[in-house]
């Protein structure tokens, strides 16, 4: 009896084991990538996108079904979000699994595109396009800023090609006998004028930071010359510096004067975009990505006329000079080596081709990529900065373009600090400093 | 039966499936997570022993500095805060409302089943300068008094954290220490009013010394929770103005998923750990000398 009893138990224990060891290995067993060996899983392009960026899947989506429907029959597209916000921890951990998706938003600091490219995960799109006789497929500016951002090499495509500056309104410069400002001072002179006139000088996001830094960063390019915050990457000049630090005075003085308006840490991006488009602020600093809201005539209650672009002005006695504008790439996208097979490379051929076109005409966004072909009718001031792109010979980066994630973050979440006195403009660049020193 | 459970391998080998299941989910992560303390790097770029380079950091590093003093402060108030409010509506439920204390019990254990980020929101709402006044700073300008910008300055956002966390926690608090006021027998009380004690004297020489241990378990629970914060400070200020209001936890995540260093970012997680233990001793050992003493 009790012989059986204990058999009886050990069979029981023995079959808890086996199920427990058999859950264990199936949690533990990931799906296979589907670049493996598996003939099918081929069949698909998968793209990862931002799921708060709509242009560049919607472009994919028109192209599947219209110039790369040859490359879509022989691979599916397949397109899936990742909230922005989330989406560096994903990719990193995708990256570490050998799971990249096919083709990817390269995250939001060049430096993880830069890791995974050193892990040899990533395809030599640069070479690529050279096989295939596209070298001109990215224009010549587009192709030196995604150089600047990643060390001399392309394996990213330019799905925007933004660039940055100011946009006032014309109206109320007008009205306050405000000429458009050709230097710093008399940018502050004519936010001077207007704040009396009881109008808002600027609009600006300050709860991401990222649109008061930029102005940070373009007057030390402005004052110092081009390759003033690459000497901060090389370790050859300290943000620290008195002529460093002077940019982010002159910005946080901007602040103390209230130009930026009330509470400008609450003031997110659509707020901000609506705070100019509504006529409540004279000037937005922003990127030309910004033309979509531009011409959605919903949203844009000034008219389309009304709005005018400046680059950054010139400081007098400055290294640098207005006509360097400030300039990204948007949201690049890398794509993965392992899954790059014939299917990937028809839709590289077919992106480089006509990703331009395309996103020009459906989504009226100015790309990296040369445009051939019929765009429809562009309206006059995305005209107007796609003139002034091709008139540009030398861009500049953004603040913490060459930064490491930390400093980066940093830099960001302290400039609503900077311009409402939180922190002194030392206090500033002290921090930023610090976080690039650690690495 | 008492065969089986009065044979040791028996007993091991029905525990060993959970213990297997436990082992591999909790504590190996632990452990590795304590191991990559002693490197650097992360899963693309892969890892480098740096051995004890990263402890190093974390007294060097100012970051870690301002989250630690934030943590702390918020750890001690909010648990002040939160652990009184509850012991207050604790009494209040038992000596005032007594029967009839079921709707307010609901109606304070309310914001405990509410998501943390809908809550994040709803005070976002309801303290916001701009764009739009919220309805705080719209009672202030009635009186005459000027919006206040209350994420704009560490101070005030501190203070916003303290009021949403303590709203949302103190009916939890509150249903925790009723069940240890209601324990205390009734003859008890009666007993103490006889020998004339009441209000106040009667919570402070009866009520209290007998509410004790449930009243340390609700503090343990507290600081230890409150030292852990991470979800309400992401969806309220994450973690700003500037860094002003980043716990450790927060720091912690960004160092290892956002800055990919994953060593640096689990010898945070280490330091935490630390803390939340000797904090605990600490209040077990000040908790036990006081009950030798009484």
């Amino acid at each position: 009896m009790l012989t059986r009893e204990r058999k009886r138990t050990q069979v029981v224990t023995f079959l808890g084991l086996a199920t427990a060891g058999a859950l264990l290995l199936s949690a533990c067993s990931g799906s296979s990538p589907a670049g493996g060996s598996t003939g099918a899983a081929n069949k698909e392009f998968t793209y990862l996108s931002f799921a708060e960026n709509t242009s560049i899947k919607d472009t994919f989506t028109s192209l599947s079904t219209g110039s790369c429907s040859t490359a879509e029959a022989d691979a599916k597209l397949k397109v899936d979000n990742t909230p922005q916000a989330a989406y560096d921890q994903s990719i990193q951990l995708k990256a570490g699994q050998m799971d990249l998706p096919s083709i990817f938003a390269s995250g939001n600091s060049p430096q993880i595109a830069k890791d995974i490219e050193s892990s040899g995960a990533l395809v030599d799109i640069g070479a690529e396009l050279s096989d295939m006789g596209l070298e001109d497929a990215i224009i010549p500016a587009a192709k030196s800023t995604i150089e600047a951002l990643y060390d001399g090499k392309v394996y990213v495509l330019p799905t925007e090609f933004n660039v940055e500056g100011i946009w006032y309104n014309k109206q109320l410069f007008a009205a306050n006998g405000i000429e458009v400002p050709a230097t710093w001072d008399d940018l502050v002179a004519a936010a001077d004028t207007l704040s009396a006139a009881g109008v808002q000088p600027f609009s600006a996001d300050g709860q991401d930071g990222w649109p008061l830094t930029r102005l940070v960063g373009n007057y030390i390019y402005r004052s110092l010359g081009p390759d003033a915050l690459a000497k901060v990457a090389d370790g050859s000049a300290k943000l620290t510096d008195s002529e460093y630090v002077e940019a982010a005075q002159k910005v946080a003085d901007l602040g103390a004067k209230g130009y930026f308006g009330p509470s400008v840490n609450s003031i997110d991006y659509m707020t901000a975009v609506n705070q100019f488009l509504s006529g409540d602020a004279a000037m937005f600093y922003m990127g030309s990505w910004i033309l979509g809201n531009f011409n959605d005539p919903e949203a844009n209650k000034i008219g389309n006329d009304n709005i005018g672009f400046m680059p950054f002005p010139a400081v007098e006695g400055g290294a640098g000079s207005a006509d360097q504008l400030a300039a990204n790439v948007g949201v690049p996208l890398a794509m993965s080596k392992s899954r790059y097979d014939d299917g990937a490379k028809q839709w590289l051929e077919c992106i480089a081709k006509n990703f331009g076109a395309q996103s020009l005409k459906d989504q009226g966004v100015i790309t990296g990529f040369k445009v051939d072909g019929d765009v429809g009718e562009v309206p006059a001031l995305t005209q107007s900065v796609q003139d002034q792109i091709a008139t540009t010979t030398q861009t500049v980066l953004w603040f913490e373009a060459l930064f490491t994630p930390k400093a980066s973050t940093t830099s960001q979440t302290n400039a609503s600090l900077l311009v409402t006195g939180g922190v002194s403009p030392e206090q500033f660049m002290e921090t930023v400093q610090a976080d690039l020193d650690a690495g | 039966m008492t065969h089986v459970l009065g044979d040791r391998r028996a007993i091991f080998m029905l525990l060993a499936p959970a213990l297997t299941v436990y082992s591999l989910i909790i504590l190996v992560p632990v452990i590795w997570s304590f191991g990559y303390t002693l490197f650097e790097g992360n899963a693309i770029i892969g890892f480098d022993y740096v051995g004890l380079q990263n402890f190093q950091l974390l007294f060097t590093d100012a970051h870690v500095r301002e989250a630690l003093s934030f943590t702390v402060r918020f750890a001690i108030v909010l648990t002040i805060v939160q652990v009184l409010l509850g012991y207050g509506l604790a009494l209040l439920y038992v000596f005032v409302l007594k029967k009839a204390s079921n709707l307010v019990r609901t109606l304070a254990f309310f914001p405990v089943v509410l998501p943390t980020v809908a809550v994040g929101l709803l005070f976002q709402q309801l303290f916001e300068s701009a764009p739009r006044t919220g309805p705080v700073n719209g009672l202030l300008n009635v009186f005459g008094i000027e919006s206040v910008d209350w994420f704009g300055s560490s101070t005030t956002a501190f203070w916003v954290l303290i009021l949403m966390e303590s709203w949302r926690s103190m009916g939890f608090y509150a249903v925790l220490l009723y069940a240890g006021l209601v324990d205390i027998p009734d003859d008890l009380l009666e007993a103490a009013r006889l020998d004339g004690a009441s209000g106040l004297r009667l919570v402070r020489s009866v009520v209290l010394p007998l509410s004790l241990p449930v009243l340390l378990s609700a503090v343990i629970f507290s600081i230890n929770g409150t030292l852990k914060i991470f979800d309400s400070v992401l969806a309220l200020t994450n973690g700003g103005p500037g860094s002003t209001t980043t716990p450790l936890t927060l720091y912690m995540f960004q160092t290892s998923f956002s800055y990919g260093q994953y060593g640096y970012g689990s010898s945070i997680a280490l330091l935490l750990t630390v803390l939340c233990l000797v904090v605990t001793l600490f209040i077990f050992r000040s908790a036990r000398r006081d009950l030798t003493k009484a």
